[in-house]
């Protein structure tokens, strides 16, 4: 499969390099948000979107930024236009779904400091996509990242109900969990030959 | 500020990013890229450091200001100023080496969400005075950086049989590549949280027991 | 702001003369820290442009004199429209490359540029390429995250490296093919000049390498090799 194929970059964002198991982007909500199945799911779909509206404007912002020879000016514009898609995304579901706005609550201004985000719109420019591509690859990520945070939070939802010591509690098992994931997902490398 | 925080002296702010309050091993904050970058020692060391510059010249500067920055877009103005000094380091940094600035790849941009220092504009440096903010920010600056070489020193050595790019175990060791693979990263952060929480219990646990011996 | 008028009965000024104020005062907080950190980045940019150019140019030299041995001097090329130009100012990669030359500014072969899909993610490779010797005579890794102690010997493995020092790629011509086509073989299998043992453990990796290789002689050796002579007489 050619490397520069939408479908490749779809396995590739999603389950290849999976952002979180194994580009170790957006750690913090992984281990922040996934104690809940419900909560989970709710924040991997809202950063699939901010990821997607933001993904395209940083391309058209490249663009910009590559026609007037101001590429210093990069890091400043992308965490302007995250920031500003964050709000973007916020008003809009403030006004048609106000139930999902208020499910999402205080997370959705902290997708701005996701680091999952600028990750995506640094690496499309790094690989050089089109609009195309970048759209394929914004969607994937998000699937990637919302499926990691699933099924974390699926295996934390069991883990709850067991008996550990009381000094694994937190955090420690959790990383340690999220190793055996990231071993798991590790077993994908390869699929896109 | 009360009157006792002005008065006290400035060691215990600077020690208490250190140890007590250590940015990784207990407030857990900027997983992403302890995680990324702690393969090895050197791309350890680079990357605290990296960070370092860059959260005491973001503090110093919100500390600065704090008195003109309007309330309502503080959060716009300390985001710029943090990716303002990212940007400065990520040249800095091609310009002394560019094999290191490879191997940190696009974490050292990252740096800009990275929440230890927008955490701590928000939380210390936007109420101290300049000294204070500095100290600080050098303190946890530092505390990150420990932890990353604590991470990166078990991976290289466990992962490559090196430490610092110097053979330790000889030709006959057989390296864990898993170490250096995205898993080694949680597993060893994992352990790493797991030391400290069982440190964390025994003296909480010792301090009980002493307790009631006092009291009697 | 009702609070405010209570706890300081000083400030009694018209709400929309105040918000005005504050408008005033947000705006022009935030642009003068978005102008001063312009000033900040573009002189740090300017300051250290120089160094960063002299390390990349280091970067491409070294690559660049490692896959063609000998090599002391260098000149960069661009392929456009059946014609090679020099010095490209933006090539993407895979559309340059490097004429190189010797101690006696003779020419010796050319650097070029590959990717591919490897195990991981995108492999990008460096290769020499000698008209003369009508084969490929080394090659570096540029960029690769294949796995450590596996995937990773395409750069680090000496007798992986070696199938690269005189790798047949004979053209013809008259066909616009190679005479024969570069294969990656089964570990310790390889007879044929044009064939590339694989690394035992890393046959995914190898194969990527031998067909990313494979991919752009086919495409670069017909518009690079009716420029040879014109390479040959440009010596810098």
């Amino acid at each position: 499969m050619p490397d520069d194929s939408i479908t490749y970059i779809l396995l590739n964002s999603c389950i290849i390099n999976n952002f979180v198991l194994s580009a170790f982007l957006g750690i913090c909500p992984f281990l922040g948000v996934s104690g809940r199945f419900e909560t989970a799911s709710r924040m991997g779909l809202a950063v699939t979107f901010v990821m997607i509206v933001s993904s395209l404007c940083a391309y058209a912002l490249n663009l910009v930024l590559v026609s007037m020879e101001m590429e210093f000016l990069r890091l400043i514009c992308y965490i302007a236009v995250i920031a500003s898609s964050v709000q973007l995304v916020e008003m809009v579901l403030k006004r048609y779904s106000p139930a999902l706005f208020r499910a999402l609550g205080i997370f959705l201004p902290l997708i701005t400091t996701n680091c999952a985000i600028l990750g995506l719109v640094l690496f499309q420019t790094f690989k050089g996509y089109n609009l195309v591509q970048c759209l394929a690859y914004a969607i994937g990520a998000g699937a990637g990242f919302t499926l990691a945070l699933a099924i974390m939070s699926g295996l934390r939802e069991q883990l709850a109900l067991h008996d550990v010591p009381s000094m694994a509690r937190g955090a420690g098992l959790t990383l340690m969990v999220a190793g055996i994931l990231s071993l798991a997902f590790m077993g994908f490398a390869g699929l896109g030959n | 500020m009360t009157a006792t925080g002005m008065s006290e002296s400035i060691w215990p702010v600077y020690t208490r990013g250190l140890w007590r309050e250590n940015p990784v091993f207990v407030m857990q904050l900027g997983m992403c890229p302890t995680l990324a970058v702690s393969n090895s020692v050197i791309n350890s060391l680079s990357m605290g450091l990296a960070t370092l510059a860059v959260l005491v010249a973001s503090s110093a500067l919100v500390s600065l200001m704090r008195n003109v920055i309007p309330k309502q877009v503080r959060i716009a103005t300390y985001i710029v100023i943090i990716a303002t000094f990212v940007t400065v380091v990520d040249y800095a940094l091609q310009a002394i080496s560019l094999d290191i600035h490879k191997a940190l790849g696009a974490f050292i941009q990252l740096i800009v969400v990275n929440c230890i220092i927008l955490g701590r504009a928000e939380a210390f440096a936007s109420k101290n005075s300049v000294v204070r903010a500095i100290t600080d920010a050098a303190g946890m600056g530092l505390g990150f950086t420990f932890a990353l070489i604590c991470l990166g020193a078990v991976r290289e050595l466990l992962g490559n049989g090196s430490l610092l790019g110097f053979d330790v175990f000889g030709p006959q060791f057989e390296p864990w590549a898993i170490m250096i693979l995205p898993p080694g990263g949680f597993f060893v952060l994992g352990a790493w949280l797991l030391v400290f929480a069982w440190f964390k219990e025994r003296s909480a646990r010792t301090a009980a027991r002493k307790e009631p011996s006092h009291a009697g | 702001m009702s609070e405010q008028a209570q706890s300081n009965p000083l400030v009694r000024r018209p709400v929309a003369e105040n918000a005005a104020a504050e408008t005033r005062k947000m705006i022009l907080t935030l642009s003068s820290v978005a102008a001063l950190s312009g000033m900040l980045i573009v002189g740090v940019y300017q300051y250290t442009l120089p160094y960063i150019e002299a390390n990349r140019e280091a970067m491409i030299e070294k690559a660049v004199f490692t896959v063609v041995p000998g090599g002391v001097q260098k000149r960069a090329y661009g392929f456009s429209d059946g014609a090679v130009i020099p010095d490209p100012a933006s090539a993407g990669f895979g559309e340059r490359f490097y004429a190189v030359y010797g101690e006696d500014r003779s020419f010796l072969g050319t650097a070029l540029e590959a990717s591919a899909q490897g195990y991981q993610d995108t492999i990008r490779i460096l290769y020499g390429y000698s008209p003369e010797k009508a084969c490929v005579v080394g090659m570096t890794v540029l960029e690769s995250k294949e796995t450590p102690g596996l995937g990773d010997k395409i750069d680090l493995d000496p007798v992986f490296k070696a199938n690269f020092k005189a790798l047949d790629a004979a053209f013809d011509s008259a066909s616009g093919k190679l005479v024969h086509e570069v294969t990656v073989t089964g570990h310790g299998k390889k007879i044929n000049p044009w064939e590339i043992d694989a690394i035992s453990g890393a046959t995914i990796s190898s194969k990527a390498v031998g067909a990313m290789i494979n991919r752009s002689l086919q495409t670069n050796l017909p518009r690079l090799l009716p420029h040879v002579d014109a390479l040959k007489e440009n010596t810098p």
